[in-house]
Protein backbone atom coordinates (compact mmCIF):
# COMPACT_ATOMS: atom_id res chain seq x y z
CA UNK A 1 0.00 0.00 0.00
CA UNK A 2 1.16 3.62 -0.98
CA UNK A 3 0.91 6.18 1.50
CA UNK A 4 -2.66 5.90 2.95
CA UNK A 5 -3.45 9.76 2.30
CA UNK A 6 -3.45 9.43 -1.73
CA UNK A 7 -5.44 6.00 -1.04
CA UNK A 8 -8.01 6.81 1.30
CA UNK A 9 -10.56 7.61 -1.20
CA UNK A 10 -10.18 4.94 -3.35
CA UNK A 11 -10.24 2.55 -0.57
CA UNK A 12 -13.44 3.52 0.56
CA UNK A 13 -14.95 3.08 -3.19
CA UNK A 14 -13.41 0.01 -2.95
CA UNK A 15 -14.84 -0.66 0.36
CA UNK A 16 -18.16 0.44 -1.11
CA UNK A 17 -18.24 -2.24 -3.71
CA UNK A 18 -16.89 -5.52 -2.17
CA UNK A 19 -19.60 -4.36 0.44
CA UNK A 20 -22.41 -4.44 -2.73
CA UNK A 21 -20.87 -7.39 -4.08
CA UNK A 22 -20.39 -9.69 -0.89
CA UNK A 23 -22.82 -8.55 1.79
CA UNK A 24 -21.62 -11.11 3.74
CA UNK A 25 -18.05 -10.85 4.03
CA UNK A 26 -17.98 -7.32 4.75
CA UNK A 27 -16.46 -7.98 8.47
CA UNK A 28 -13.17 -8.98 6.47
CA UNK A 29 -12.84 -6.07 4.18
CA UNK A 30 -13.71 -3.36 6.71
CA UNK A 31 -10.80 -4.42 8.74
CA UNK A 32 -8.27 -3.19 5.88
CA UNK A 33 -9.72 0.66 5.15
CA UNK A 34 -10.03 1.23 9.16
CA UNK A 35 -6.14 -0.35 9.57
CA UNK A 36 -4.95 2.41 6.67
CA UNK A 37 -7.10 5.43 8.20
CA UNK A 38 -6.12 4.60 11.54
CA UNK A 39 -2.65 4.37 10.43
CA UNK A 40 -2.41 7.84 8.64
CA UNK A 41 -1.46 10.86 10.84
CA UNK A 42 -4.52 12.91 10.32
CA UNK A 43 -8.23 11.52 11.05
CA UNK A 44 -10.77 13.03 8.34
CA UNK A 45 -13.71 13.45 10.13
CA UNK A 46 -16.16 12.09 7.73
CA UNK A 47 -14.64 9.59 6.50
CA UNK A 48 -13.61 7.94 9.77
CA UNK A 49 -17.52 8.47 10.56
CA UNK A 50 -18.37 6.41 8.42
CA UNK A 51 -15.42 3.63 8.79
CA UNK A 52 -16.78 3.57 12.30
CA UNK A 53 -20.35 3.30 11.37
CA UNK A 54 -19.49 0.19 8.95
CA UNK A 55 -17.56 -0.99 12.29
CA UNK A 56 -20.30 -0.59 14.53
CA UNK A 57 -22.64 -2.24 12.43
CA UNK A 58 -20.60 -5.13 11.43
CA UNK A 59 -21.99 -7.60 13.67
CA UNK A 60 -25.50 -6.05 12.88
CA UNK A 61 -25.22 -6.68 8.99
CA UNK A 62 -28.72 -8.56 7.62
CA UNK A 63 -30.29 -8.02 10.66
CA UNK A 64 -32.26 -4.59 12.34
CA UNK A 65 -31.21 -2.66 14.39
CA UNK A 66 -31.96 -3.81 18.19
CA UNK A 67 -31.71 -1.09 20.69
CA UNK A 68 -34.44 -2.39 23.47
CA UNK A 69 -38.33 -3.41 22.69
CA UNK A 70 -40.02 -1.39 20.30
CA UNK A 71 -42.41 -0.12 23.06
CA UNK A 72 -39.36 2.21 24.02
CA UNK A 73 -38.53 5.51 22.57
CA UNK A 74 -34.98 4.61 22.25
CA UNK A 75 -36.06 2.30 19.69
CA UNK A 76 -37.79 4.78 17.36
CA UNK A 77 -35.04 6.96 17.78
CA UNK A 78 -32.68 4.72 16.18
CA UNK A 79 -34.52 5.59 13.08
CA UNK A 80 -33.62 8.83 12.87
CA UNK A 81 -29.85 8.90 13.60
CA UNK A 82 -28.79 10.60 10.54
CA UNK A 83 -27.91 14.45 10.36
CA UNK A 84 -28.75 17.09 7.24
CA UNK A 85 -25.55 16.04 4.79
CA UNK A 86 -26.73 12.82 5.21
CA UNK A 87 -30.61 13.60 4.13
CA UNK A 88 -29.09 15.46 1.39
CA UNK A 89 -26.42 12.88 0.12
CA UNK A 90 -29.10 10.97 -0.07
CA UNK A 91 -31.41 12.58 -1.78
CA UNK A 92 -28.88 13.23 -4.21
CA UNK A 93 -28.10 10.11 -5.11
CA UNK A 94 -32.02 9.28 -5.72
CA UNK A 95 -31.92 12.08 -8.24
CA UNK A 96 -28.77 11.40 -9.96
CA UNK A 97 -28.63 7.17 -10.25
CA UNK A 98 -25.39 6.36 -11.27
CA UNK A 99 -24.86 3.02 -13.06
CA UNK A 100 -23.25 0.16 -10.67
CA UNK A 101 -24.10 2.45 -7.86
CA UNK A 102 -26.93 0.40 -5.77
CA UNK A 103 -28.58 3.28 -3.59
CA UNK A 104 -29.34 0.94 -0.11
CA UNK A 105 -25.17 -0.06 -0.33
CA UNK A 106 -23.76 3.03 -1.16
CA UNK A 107 -25.77 5.78 0.18
CA UNK A 108 -28.24 3.89 3.17
CA UNK A 109 -25.17 1.49 4.36
CA UNK A 110 -27.27 0.23 7.15
CA UNK A 111 -28.38 3.38 8.79
CA UNK A 112 -31.79 2.86 7.31
CA UNK A 113 -33.89 6.66 8.53
CA UNK A 114 -37.48 7.07 8.34
CA UNK A 115 -37.07 10.92 8.14
CA UNK A 116 -36.28 11.05 4.87
CA UNK A 117 -39.37 8.76 3.83
CA UNK A 118 -42.00 10.24 5.81
CA UNK A 119 -41.23 14.20 5.31
CA UNK A 120 -40.90 13.42 1.54
CA UNK A 121 -43.77 12.03 1.22
CA UNK A 122 -45.68 14.76 3.44
CA UNK A 123 -43.94 17.14 1.17
CA UNK A 124 -44.94 15.23 -2.02
CA UNK A 125 -48.88 15.43 -1.26
CA UNK A 126 -49.19 19.25 -0.42
CA UNK A 127 -46.79 19.93 -3.51
CA UNK A 128 -48.88 17.94 -5.50
CA UNK A 129 -52.25 19.21 -3.90
CA UNK A 130 -51.24 22.90 -3.96
CA UNK A 131 -49.41 22.67 -7.48
CA UNK A 132 -53.31 21.32 -8.86
CA UNK A 133 -55.05 23.86 -7.46
CA UNK A 134 -52.38 26.42 -9.07
CA UNK A 135 -53.04 24.34 -12.48
CA UNK A 136 -56.93 24.53 -11.85
CA UNK A 137 -56.83 27.91 -11.06
CA UNK A 138 -54.34 28.78 -14.50
CA UNK A 139 -56.11 26.82 -17.13
CA UNK A 140 -59.59 28.77 -16.04
CA UNK A 141 -58.43 31.57 -15.40
CA UNK A 142 -59.70 33.02 -19.08
CA UNK A 143 -63.22 31.91 -18.29
CA UNK A 144 -65.19 34.80 -17.19
CA UNK A 145 -67.52 31.99 -15.30
CA UNK A 146 -65.40 30.12 -13.56
CA UNK A 147 -65.00 30.70 -9.52
CA UNK A 148 -62.05 30.11 -7.86
CA UNK A 149 -62.97 27.53 -5.15
CA UNK A 150 -59.94 26.00 -2.72
CA UNK A 151 -60.40 22.24 -3.66
CA UNK A 152 -59.13 20.99 -0.28
CA UNK A 153 -60.57 17.19 -0.27
CA UNK A 154 -57.78 16.63 -2.67
CA UNK A 155 -55.39 16.86 -0.16
CA UNK A 156 -56.90 14.20 1.72
CA UNK A 157 -57.03 12.17 -1.12
CA UNK A 158 -53.32 12.70 -1.99
CA UNK A 159 -52.10 11.71 1.22
CA UNK A 160 -54.05 8.77 1.54
CA UNK A 161 -52.52 7.26 -2.17
CA UNK A 162 -49.08 8.72 -1.05
CA UNK A 163 -49.07 6.82 1.75
CA UNK A 164 -50.40 4.08 1.21
CA UNK A 165 -47.73 3.72 -2.03
CA UNK A 166 -44.85 4.69 0.17
CA UNK A 167 -45.56 2.13 2.88
CA UNK A 168 -47.61 -0.73 0.99
CA UNK A 169 -45.47 -1.63 -1.73
CA UNK A 170 -42.42 -1.63 0.12
CA UNK A 171 -44.14 -4.10 2.64
CA UNK A 172 -45.01 -6.03 -0.68
CA UNK A 173 -41.57 -6.00 -2.13
CA UNK A 174 -40.03 -6.99 0.99
CA UNK A 175 -42.16 -9.75 1.68
CA UNK A 176 -42.04 -11.45 -1.85
CA UNK A 177 -38.12 -11.29 -2.03
CA UNK A 178 -37.62 -12.36 1.78
CA UNK A 179 -40.22 -15.13 1.01
CA UNK A 180 -37.67 -15.82 -2.52
CA UNK A 181 -34.70 -15.68 0.29
CA UNK A 182 -36.26 -18.56 1.85
CA UNK A 183 -36.62 -20.34 -0.85
CA UNK A 184 -33.50 -19.98 -3.16
CA UNK A 185 -31.32 -19.33 -0.65
CA UNK A 186 -28.84 -17.63 -2.93
CA UNK A 187 -30.57 -14.18 -3.40
CA UNK A 188 -29.87 -11.31 -0.92
CA UNK A 189 -32.77 -9.68 0.42
CA UNK A 190 -33.14 -6.37 2.24
CA UNK A 191 -34.33 -5.74 5.54
CA UNK A 192 -38.24 -4.01 5.44
CA UNK A 193 -36.46 -0.67 6.63
CA UNK A 194 -34.43 -0.31 3.97
CA UNK A 195 -36.88 -1.18 1.49
CA UNK A 196 -39.23 2.03 2.51
CA UNK A 197 -36.06 3.78 2.79
CA UNK A 198 -35.24 3.28 -0.81
CA UNK A 199 -38.93 4.12 -1.90
CA UNK A 200 -39.41 6.97 -0.25
CA UNK A 201 -36.05 8.34 -1.42
CA UNK A 202 -37.18 7.51 -4.78
CA UNK A 203 -40.55 9.59 -4.76
CA UNK A 204 -38.80 12.73 -4.17
CA UNK A 205 -38.40 13.64 -7.96
CA UNK A 206 -41.72 14.06 -8.07
CA UNK A 207 -41.72 17.12 -5.75
CA UNK A 208 -40.48 19.40 -8.19
CA UNK A 209 -42.27 17.52 -11.24
CA UNK A 210 -45.22 18.41 -9.52
CA UNK A 211 -44.13 21.79 -9.06
CA UNK A 212 -43.34 22.10 -13.08
CA UNK A 213 -46.77 20.37 -13.90
CA UNK A 214 -48.45 23.73 -13.22
CA UNK A 215 -46.80 25.09 -16.09
CA UNK A 216 -50.15 23.93 -18.71
CA UNK A 217 -48.06 22.94 -21.88
CA UNK A 218 -49.24 19.33 -22.90
CA UNK A 219 -46.55 18.32 -24.10
CA UNK A 220 -44.09 19.82 -21.80
CA UNK A 221 -46.23 17.40 -18.77
CA UNK A 222 -45.96 14.52 -20.62
CA UNK A 223 -41.89 15.08 -21.12
CA UNK A 224 -41.51 15.39 -17.37
CA UNK A 225 -43.31 12.49 -16.15
CA UNK A 226 -41.13 10.44 -18.45
CA UNK A 227 -37.95 12.57 -16.82
CA UNK A 228 -39.32 11.73 -13.71
CA UNK A 229 -40.19 7.93 -14.57
CA UNK A 230 -37.21 7.52 -16.06
CA UNK A 231 -35.17 8.51 -13.34
CA UNK A 232 -36.86 6.92 -10.14
CA UNK A 233 -37.29 3.55 -12.00
CA UNK A 234 -33.91 3.81 -12.49
CA UNK A 235 -33.07 4.10 -8.74
CA UNK A 236 -35.32 1.49 -7.78
CA UNK A 237 -34.20 -1.16 -10.46
CA UNK A 238 -30.86 -0.63 -9.72
CA UNK A 239 -31.31 -0.89 -6.15
CA UNK A 240 -33.40 -4.86 -6.92
CA UNK A 241 -32.04 -5.57 -9.74
CA UNK A 242 -29.18 -7.35 -7.68
CA UNK A 243 -31.79 -8.58 -5.15
CA UNK A 244 -34.04 -10.94 -8.05
CA UNK A 245 -31.18 -11.21 -10.83
CA UNK A 246 -30.12 -15.09 -9.36
CA UNK A 247 -33.51 -16.29 -9.27
CA UNK A 248 -35.26 -17.40 -12.74
CA UNK A 249 -35.35 -15.30 -15.25
CA UNK A 250 -38.86 -14.90 -15.12
CA UNK A 251 -39.64 -14.30 -11.85
CA UNK A 252 -37.10 -11.19 -11.91
CA UNK A 253 -38.41 -9.86 -15.12
CA UNK A 254 -41.92 -10.18 -13.71
CA UNK A 255 -40.59 -8.26 -10.58
CA UNK A 256 -38.60 -5.43 -12.22
CA UNK A 257 -41.48 -5.08 -14.38
CA UNK A 258 -44.31 -5.13 -11.22
CA UNK A 259 -42.25 -2.75 -9.42
CA UNK A 260 -41.71 0.32 -12.56
CA UNK A 261 -45.33 -0.23 -13.51
CA UNK A 262 -46.86 0.44 -9.94
CA UNK A 263 -44.38 3.94 -9.65
CA UNK A 264 -45.19 4.66 -13.23
CA UNK A 265 -49.37 4.27 -12.51
CA UNK A 266 -48.84 6.50 -9.50
CA UNK A 267 -46.86 9.05 -12.37
CA UNK A 268 -49.79 9.03 -14.14
CA UNK A 269 -51.95 9.17 -11.74
CA UNK A 270 -51.62 12.19 -10.43
CA UNK A 271 -51.10 13.62 -13.76
CA UNK A 272 -54.31 12.47 -14.39
CA UNK A 273 -56.11 13.33 -11.33
CA UNK A 274 -55.02 16.34 -9.90
CA UNK A 275 -54.20 17.95 -13.44
CA UNK A 276 -56.79 17.65 -14.88
CA UNK A 277 -57.29 19.67 -18.11
CA UNK A 278 -61.05 20.43 -18.79
CA UNK A 279 -62.05 19.89 -22.58
CA UNK A 280 -63.47 22.81 -24.42
CA UNK A 281 -66.94 21.10 -23.66
CA UNK A 282 -66.19 20.59 -19.97
CA UNK A 283 -65.14 24.14 -19.71
CA UNK A 284 -68.43 25.60 -21.11
CA UNK A 285 -70.41 23.59 -18.93
CA UNK A 286 -68.21 24.56 -16.02
CA UNK A 287 -71.32 24.95 -13.75
CA UNK A 288 -72.37 21.43 -14.17
CA UNK A 289 -69.61 19.82 -13.65
CA UNK A 290 -69.33 20.93 -10.01
CA UNK A 291 -72.51 19.24 -9.08
CA UNK A 292 -70.44 15.80 -9.99
CA UNK A 293 -67.76 16.62 -7.55
CA UNK A 294 -70.22 18.10 -4.66
CA UNK A 295 -71.90 14.28 -4.97
CA UNK A 296 -67.97 12.57 -4.63
CA UNK A 297 -67.28 14.94 -2.00
CA UNK A 298 -70.10 14.21 -0.06
CA UNK A 299 -69.73 10.56 -0.49
CA UNK A 300 -66.44 10.47 1.03
CA UNK A 301 -67.76 12.93 3.55
CA UNK A 302 -70.64 10.72 4.64
CA UNK A 303 -67.92 7.64 4.37
CA UNK A 304 -65.91 9.14 7.12
CA UNK B 1 0.73 41.54 52.30
CA UNK B 2 4.13 40.11 53.51
CA UNK B 3 3.61 41.54 56.71
CA UNK B 4 0.58 39.39 56.84
CA UNK B 5 2.12 36.68 55.72
CA UNK B 6 5.08 36.52 58.34
CA UNK B 7 2.49 37.36 61.10
CA UNK B 8 0.50 34.39 59.91
CA UNK B 9 1.89 32.08 62.26
CA UNK B 10 1.93 34.31 65.61
CA UNK B 11 -1.89 35.34 64.08
CA UNK B 12 -3.27 32.20 64.72
CA UNK B 13 -1.54 31.84 67.59
CA UNK B 14 -2.79 34.88 69.27
CA UNK B 15 -6.45 33.32 68.49
CA UNK B 16 -6.19 31.03 70.99
CA UNK B 17 -5.92 33.59 73.72
CA UNK B 18 -9.32 34.97 72.74
CA UNK B 19 -11.80 33.27 75.28
CA UNK B 20 -15.66 34.06 74.94
CA UNK B 21 -16.70 35.18 78.82
CA UNK B 22 -18.87 32.57 80.20
CA UNK B 23 -21.29 35.38 82.04
CA UNK B 24 -22.57 37.09 78.91
CA UNK B 25 -26.31 36.31 78.75
CA UNK B 26 -27.47 34.82 75.54
CA UNK B 27 -31.70 36.12 75.35
CA UNK B 28 -33.39 37.07 72.67
CA UNK B 29 -37.17 35.13 71.81
CA UNK B 30 -37.78 33.10 69.50
CA UNK B 31 -41.06 32.71 67.92
CA UNK B 32 -42.29 30.52 65.12
CA UNK B 33 -44.68 32.03 63.35
CA UNK B 34 -47.87 30.42 62.21
CA UNK B 35 -47.65 29.71 58.79
CA UNK B 36 -51.16 28.52 57.53
CA UNK B 37 -51.99 32.35 56.46
CA UNK B 38 -48.58 32.72 54.23
CA UNK B 39 -49.07 29.19 52.53
CA UNK B 40 -52.91 30.20 51.45
CA UNK B 41 -51.52 33.24 49.99
CA UNK B 42 -49.03 31.16 48.10
CA UNK B 43 -50.78 27.97 46.73
CA UNK B 44 -54.32 28.28 47.56
CA UNK B 45 -56.82 30.63 45.11
CA UNK B 46 -59.44 28.40 46.04
CA UNK B 47 -60.98 31.71 47.60
CA UNK B 48 -60.49 34.46 44.98
CA UNK B 49 -62.89 35.70 42.71
CA UNK B 50 -62.91 34.12 39.43
CA UNK B 51 -62.09 37.78 37.53
CA UNK B 52 -59.38 36.82 39.14
CA UNK B 53 -58.24 33.77 38.04
CA UNK B 54 -59.33 34.55 34.32
CA UNK B 55 -57.39 37.63 34.44
CA UNK B 56 -54.04 36.06 35.58
CA UNK B 57 -54.37 32.94 33.02
CA UNK B 58 -55.42 35.87 30.02
CA UNK B 59 -52.07 37.82 31.76
CA UNK B 60 -50.08 34.76 30.91
CA UNK B 61 -51.70 34.40 27.59
CA UNK B 62 -51.35 37.81 26.40
CA UNK B 63 -47.86 38.38 27.67
CA UNK B 64 -46.72 35.52 25.16
CA UNK B 65 -48.33 36.71 22.68
CA UNK B 66 -46.15 39.82 23.02
CA UNK B 67 -43.12 36.94 22.97
CA UNK B 68 -44.22 36.40 20.08
CA UNK B 69 -44.26 39.14 18.49
CA UNK B 70 -41.42 40.57 19.42
CA UNK B 71 -39.30 37.60 19.20
CA UNK B 72 -36.18 38.35 21.65
CA UNK B 73 -34.47 35.14 23.32
CA UNK B 74 -36.53 35.00 26.14
CA UNK B 75 -37.32 31.78 27.58
CA UNK B 76 -40.82 32.55 29.42
CA UNK B 77 -42.36 30.66 26.15
CA UNK B 78 -40.48 28.02 27.34
CA UNK B 79 -40.67 28.06 31.09
CA UNK B 80 -44.56 28.60 31.70
CA UNK B 81 -46.01 26.42 28.70
CA UNK B 82 -49.58 26.46 28.33
CA UNK B 83 -52.00 26.07 25.39
CA UNK B 84 -54.84 28.06 25.83
CA UNK B 85 -53.15 30.33 23.72
CA UNK B 86 -52.68 27.87 20.63
CA UNK B 87 -56.24 26.44 21.68
CA UNK B 88 -57.78 29.91 21.38
CA UNK B 89 -55.91 30.89 17.76
CA UNK B 90 -56.33 27.25 16.31
CA UNK B 91 -60.35 27.85 16.75
CA UNK B 92 -59.94 31.39 15.45
CA UNK B 93 -58.66 30.93 12.67
CA UNK B 94 -60.19 27.21 11.73
CA UNK B 95 -64.00 29.95 11.96
CA UNK B 96 -62.32 31.69 9.87
CA UNK B 97 -61.27 29.32 7.15
CA UNK B 98 -63.86 26.69 7.51
CA UNK B 99 -66.10 25.88 4.44
CA UNK B 100 -69.73 25.56 4.39
CA UNK B 101 -71.55 22.27 3.83
CA UNK B 102 -71.82 20.29 0.33
CA UNK B 103 -73.93 22.13 -2.39
CA UNK B 104 -72.69 25.64 -1.48
CA UNK B 105 -70.44 28.29 -2.64
CA UNK B 106 -68.32 27.54 0.31
CA UNK B 107 -67.54 24.11 -0.68
CA UNK B 108 -63.96 23.59 -1.66
CA UNK B 109 -62.56 25.13 1.64
CA UNK B 110 -61.28 23.50 4.20
CA UNK B 111 -63.54 22.08 7.18
CA UNK B 112 -63.55 23.29 10.62
CA UNK B 113 -62.27 19.71 11.65
CA UNK B 114 -59.41 19.93 8.73
CA UNK B 115 -58.18 22.62 9.73
CA UNK B 116 -58.31 21.66 13.54
CA UNK B 117 -56.36 18.36 12.67
CA UNK B 118 -53.40 19.81 10.83
CA UNK B 119 -53.14 22.01 13.23
CA UNK B 120 -52.71 20.21 16.09
CA UNK B 121 -51.18 16.67 14.75
CA UNK B 122 -48.86 19.06 12.55
CA UNK B 123 -48.04 20.65 16.17
CA UNK B 124 -47.89 16.59 17.61
CA UNK B 125 -45.84 15.34 14.54
CA UNK B 126 -42.79 18.14 14.13
CA UNK B 127 -42.92 18.07 17.99
CA UNK B 128 -42.09 14.02 17.39
CA UNK B 129 -39.65 14.72 14.59
CA UNK B 130 -37.33 16.94 17.08
CA UNK B 131 -37.67 14.87 19.59
CA UNK B 132 -36.81 11.71 17.44
CA UNK B 133 -33.56 13.93 16.33
CA UNK B 134 -32.82 14.26 19.68
CA UNK B 135 -33.67 17.43 20.89
CA UNK B 136 -34.03 18.49 24.44
CA UNK B 137 -37.15 20.29 24.38
CA UNK B 138 -40.24 19.13 26.46
CA UNK B 139 -43.57 17.93 24.35
CA UNK B 140 -45.42 20.44 25.46
CA UNK B 141 -43.11 23.20 25.78
CA UNK B 142 -42.89 22.17 22.05
CA UNK B 143 -46.44 22.43 21.66
CA UNK B 144 -46.77 25.45 22.87
CA UNK B 145 -44.09 26.96 20.89
CA UNK B 146 -45.41 25.97 17.78
CA UNK B 147 -49.49 27.06 18.80
CA UNK B 148 -48.52 30.19 19.69
CA UNK B 149 -46.55 31.54 16.55
CA UNK B 150 -49.50 30.78 14.68
CA UNK B 151 -50.38 34.41 15.74
CA UNK B 152 -49.10 36.39 13.47
CA UNK B 153 -50.84 34.17 10.38
CA UNK B 154 -53.92 34.61 12.49
CA UNK B 155 -53.90 38.18 12.53
CA UNK B 156 -52.98 38.11 8.31
CA UNK B 157 -56.67 35.68 8.52
CA UNK B 158 -58.12 38.65 10.03
CA UNK B 159 -56.30 41.89 7.11
CA UNK B 160 -57.23 39.54 4.09
CA UNK B 161 -60.79 39.11 5.36
CA UNK B 162 -60.71 43.12 5.61
CA UNK B 163 -59.17 42.86 2.36
CA UNK B 164 -61.60 40.69 0.88
CA UNK B 165 -63.93 42.87 2.39
CA UNK B 166 -63.68 45.33 -0.49
CA UNK B 167 -63.94 42.66 -3.22
CA UNK B 168 -61.50 40.26 -4.72
CA UNK B 169 -59.47 42.15 -7.49
CA UNK B 170 -55.67 41.54 -8.73
CA UNK B 171 -54.70 44.19 -5.94
CA UNK B 172 -56.59 43.03 -3.32
CA UNK B 173 -54.34 39.22 -4.67
CA UNK B 174 -51.09 41.29 -3.94
CA UNK B 175 -51.74 42.82 -0.98
CA UNK B 176 -52.70 39.26 0.74
CA UNK B 177 -49.79 37.29 -0.73
CA UNK B 178 -47.55 40.05 0.48
CA UNK B 179 -48.95 40.39 4.29
CA UNK B 180 -49.45 36.38 3.95
CA UNK B 181 -45.75 35.79 3.11
CA UNK B 182 -44.44 38.36 5.36
CA UNK B 183 -46.44 36.92 8.52
CA UNK B 184 -45.49 33.11 7.68
CA UNK B 185 -41.97 34.04 7.10
CA UNK B 186 -42.06 35.45 10.62
CA UNK B 187 -44.42 32.70 12.11
CA UNK B 188 -41.44 30.52 10.95
CA UNK B 189 -38.52 32.73 12.22
CA UNK B 190 -40.11 33.35 15.91
CA UNK B 191 -40.36 29.23 16.14
CA UNK B 192 -37.20 28.49 14.64
CA UNK B 193 -35.72 31.47 17.62
CA UNK B 194 -37.66 29.00 20.26
CA UNK B 195 -36.83 26.01 18.49
CA UNK B 196 -33.68 25.57 16.96
CA UNK B 197 -31.58 26.29 20.38
CA UNK B 198 -32.75 22.77 21.60
CA UNK B 199 -31.21 20.72 18.82
CA UNK B 200 -27.83 19.54 18.21
CA UNK B 201 -26.21 21.73 15.46
CA UNK B 202 -25.67 19.40 13.06
CA UNK B 203 -29.39 18.33 12.65
CA UNK B 204 -30.68 21.92 12.86
CA UNK B 205 -31.91 22.11 9.14
CA UNK B 206 -33.93 19.07 9.56
CA UNK B 207 -36.00 20.24 12.44
CA UNK B 208 -36.54 23.46 10.84
CA UNK B 209 -37.79 22.32 7.33
CA UNK B 210 -40.88 20.87 8.93
CA UNK B 211 -41.80 23.78 10.85
CA UNK B 212 -40.96 26.22 7.56
CA UNK B 213 -43.37 23.43 5.58
CA UNK B 214 -46.52 23.12 8.67
CA UNK B 215 -46.40 27.38 8.25
CA UNK B 216 -46.39 27.20 4.55
CA UNK B 217 -49.60 25.08 4.42
CA UNK B 218 -51.26 27.15 6.89
CA UNK B 219 -50.61 30.20 4.60
CA UNK B 220 -51.53 28.34 1.65
CA UNK B 221 -55.06 27.98 3.33
CA UNK B 222 -55.33 31.57 4.09
CA UNK B 223 -54.14 32.78 1.31
CA UNK B 224 -56.59 30.38 -0.93
CA UNK B 225 -59.50 31.73 0.80
CA UNK B 226 -62.40 32.53 -1.43
CA UNK B 227 -65.07 34.60 0.12
CA UNK B 228 -68.46 32.81 -0.52
CA UNK B 229 -70.70 35.09 -3.11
Amino acid sequence: MASPDDLKFQEFEEAADLLSSNPGASTLSISNPSAAAASSGDVRVDLSDDEDNQQENSELLGGEKQTGGFWTFEYYQSFFNVDTVQVLDRIKGSVMPLPGRNFVKHHIRNNPDLYGPFWICVTLVFSVAISGDLFTFLINMGDPGYHYRPQFNRVSIAAITVFLYAWLVPLGVWGFLTWRQSVERHISGYTFLETVCVYGYSLFIYIPTSILWTIPVYWLEWLLIAIAMVISGSVLVMTFWPAVRDDTKLTAFATMAVIVSLHALLAIGFKLYFFQTPTKTESSHFGQTTPASHLTTTNVGKHQ
Amino acid sequence: MAEVEESNKPLFAGLSDISISEDIPVEGDISVPVGSQNTDNDFSTLDEPVKDTILRDLRAVGQKFVHVMYPKKSSALLRDWDLWGPLLLCVTLALMLQGGSADSEEDGRPQFAEVFVIIWFGSVIITLNSKLLGGTISFFQSLCVLGYCILPLTVAMIVCRIVLLGGASIVSFAVRLIVVTASFSWSTFASTAFLADSQPANRKALVVYPVFLFYFVIGWMILTFSPSQ
